[in-house]
């Protein structure tokens, strides 16, 4: 019997027999944290006897969650983490300025490789499976572990194989593909599962896109999802990786425990209503639902293609009156970038706010709090209750191409309506 | 581990971490501080952590925990004294970081179904047996795993690596 690409990742980082469901103990390529899930793990850390890093070069920290500190408990907690990458000599220390949101920055920095194994104490570490390694979201004391030890215990997933045909439509992106998909199978539709994409589609999505879709696998559950690497992958690490890197591929006959199979070529943009990922229409569905804010940017899609699409959306034409566009870039060298060509100029000129690096409004923090009774389209990850704020407050799920558009019309509304508009 | 006793309070399917503890208290240290926030966002629960009692189990449908990675979502049940959670399923991270913790999480098929808030439980972690004393039923919870016992009896997974580095 073959083996997954997940499988075999594993294998090649443990000494024990990998098969679903058994307990190993697996090396660690890559751990890391945020501002507020690292000073727990320092605590831990400490408790724990440890006096040092099991390899400074693969620990990396970003404070991000409420970065630039947002009231004093905050810059308590980004100061601990600073002081611990000193004491520590830990290299991989993104100050605010020169880093941005960890699973957009992580591997832009060619950090995380094909091959690796990598935990980060953040539900959306899922999101570098997009590169054909393991990936997966610890606590804070799993974290710790790993930073004392270099291994930590794991139950080897079963995987769940998504196969996508056709040709996507204009507008149609890795946002619409992993809000499609967790309608379909539910918010734990694949609790404690490998989710390995593949198809056609897939092929044919740029890494930015691919980086979507993994990172929303822990929105169905999943323990991580995994894209094997191909020439994109390989095209998007060179210049970039930091080491070298080992390219596995699942076997022609390996095990799944489910296969999903769609055609996708008639798509349309997806939307998840409140409160639940899972809740996902159509956006020609969803006409008229008025909108209070709009933020483009996040872990999910604040890479550069996201913004590119924004600004073509937005070029020559003004934020509805009634609406605040709120635009995160995901790091500085995407902001950079961004500004490099044009985008920003475009987002400023149609009337929206850009923001540096932060994950704040995703998670009700700061830099875009919603109000009781406001409703928002926001192309992040979560549309949980109150997530971006008040309890009585809406969050729609979206693409940046259904965000933009949203921004012109003030409701919901499809780019390619806006577009012809 | 010891027999332990206490009320139920049932939860529906879906509390995820922002309705445990939500995101806008992350940056609070202070364990009574964020023992207050528990709970607060699951609606007509904003003052479960005034109303709940030491040794109370918490009792929930599926994919409990589901969404951040927060040890916050553990901790204020913790903090506050709650016994546990007893759900039909949990979500992976969260289940890691209560054992981690030395907090008792159990998936029990049906739990919600069968269990009203207010019952009596009994609750057995060694064999995962729980008993509802309000309505005489047993129900039966998948037993930890040995690594996860182990872990447990420990008081959590900071001491179980410290002995580990000891020895």
């Amino acid at each position: 019997m073959g083996k997954t690409i997940i499988e075999k990742i594993l294998q090649a980082h443990t000494k024990d027999e990998v098969k679903p469901d058994r307990l190993i103990e697996a090396d660690i390529d890559l751990a890391f944290a945020n501002d507020i899930t690292a000073p727990l793990a320092i605590e831990d850390f400490k408790l724990m006897g440890a006096k040092k890093v099991f390899d400074p070069e693969k620990v990396a920290l970003i404070p991000d969650h409420f970065t630039p500190n947002k009231d004093i408990k905050s810059a308590e907690q980004a100061k601990l983490v600073k002081e611990f990458a000193k004491e520590y000599g830990i290299k991989h220390y993104f100050e605010v300025g020169r880093g941005g949101i960890e699973h957009v920055l992580l591997h832009e920095e060619g950090l995380t490789l094909p091959g690796d194994v990598i935990i980060g104490a953040d539900s959306h570490s899922c999101t570098y499976g997009a590169l054909g390694c393991f990936a997966t979201g610890v606590g804070s004391t799993d974290l710790a572990a790993a930073w004392a030890l270099g291994k930590l215990w794991f139950k080897v997933p079963r995987t769940m194989k998504f196969i996508y045909h056709g040709k996507l439509k204009r507008w149609v992106g890795g946002k619409d593909i992993i809000l499609f998909t967790i309608g379909q199978i539910g918010v734990d539709g694949a609790l404690y599962r490998a989710m390995e994409f593949s198809g056609d589609v897939i092929r044919e999505l740029p890494m930015d896109d691919r980086f979507t879709i993994c990172n929303m696998v822990i929105e169905a559950g999943g323990k991580c999802g995994v894209i094997e690497p191909d020439e994109k992958t390989i095209e998007y690490l060179n210049g970039r990786a930091k080491r070298n890197y080992r390219i596995f591929k699942s076997d022609p006959d390996a095990e799944y425990e489910k296969i999903y199979e769609w055609d996708l070529s008639e798509l349309e943009p997806q939307v998840a209503m409140p409160h639940s990922p899972a809740n996902v229409k159509g956006v020609s569905q969803l006409r008229g639902v008025k909108v209070d804010q709009v933020v483009i940017g996040s872990c999910t899609n604040g890479r550069l293609r996201d913004l590119a699409i924004a600004a073509e959306i937005l070029k020559g034409k003004k934020v509805h009156p009634d609406v605040r566009v709120i635009i995160f870039p995901g790091t500085q060298r995407v902001y950079k970038e961004a500004l490099k060509l044009g985008y920003i100029e475009t987002f400023i000129e149609s009337g929206a706010a850009v923001s540096t690096p932060t994950c704040g409004p995703c998670l009700g923090g700061h830099m875009g709090v919603l109000a009781k009774g406001e409703t928002c389209i926001s192309t992040t990850n979560r549309n949980f209750i109150g997530r971006m704020g008040h309890k009585d407050s809406y969050v729609y799920l979206a693409s940046p191409a259904v965000a933009a558009a949203s921004a012109i019309a003030g409701e919901i509304a499809s780019p390619e309506e806006v577009m012809k508009g | 581990m010891a027999l332990l006793r206490g009320k139920a309070w049932v939860f529906g399917d879906n509390i995820d971490t922002d309705l445990i503890y939500h995101g806008k208290y992350l940056p609070l240290t202070d364990p009574r501080e964020m023992a207050k926030h528990a709970m607060e966002y699951v609606p007509g629960m904003e003052d479960f952590s005034k109303r709940v009692s030491p040794g109370d189990f918490v009792v929930a449908g599926r994919n409990f925990g589901s969404g951040s990675s927060r040890e916050h979502a553990v901790l204020c049940l913790k903090y506050l004294g709650v016994a546990g959670v007893i759900a039909e399923s949990i979500s992976r991270i969260y289940y890691r970081n209560a054992i981690n913790n030395g907090f008792l999480v159990l998936e029990c098929p049906n739990i919600s179904k069968k269990v009203k808030t207010g019952d009596e439980l009994e609750v057995d972690p060694e064999s995962g047996l729980i008993r509802n004393l309000s309505s005489g039923e047993e129900l039966f919870a998948h037993p930890l795993s040995g690594l996860e016992r182990e872990i447990m009896e420990k008081g959590g997974l900071i001491e179980h690596i410290r002995s580990l580095m000891e020895g």
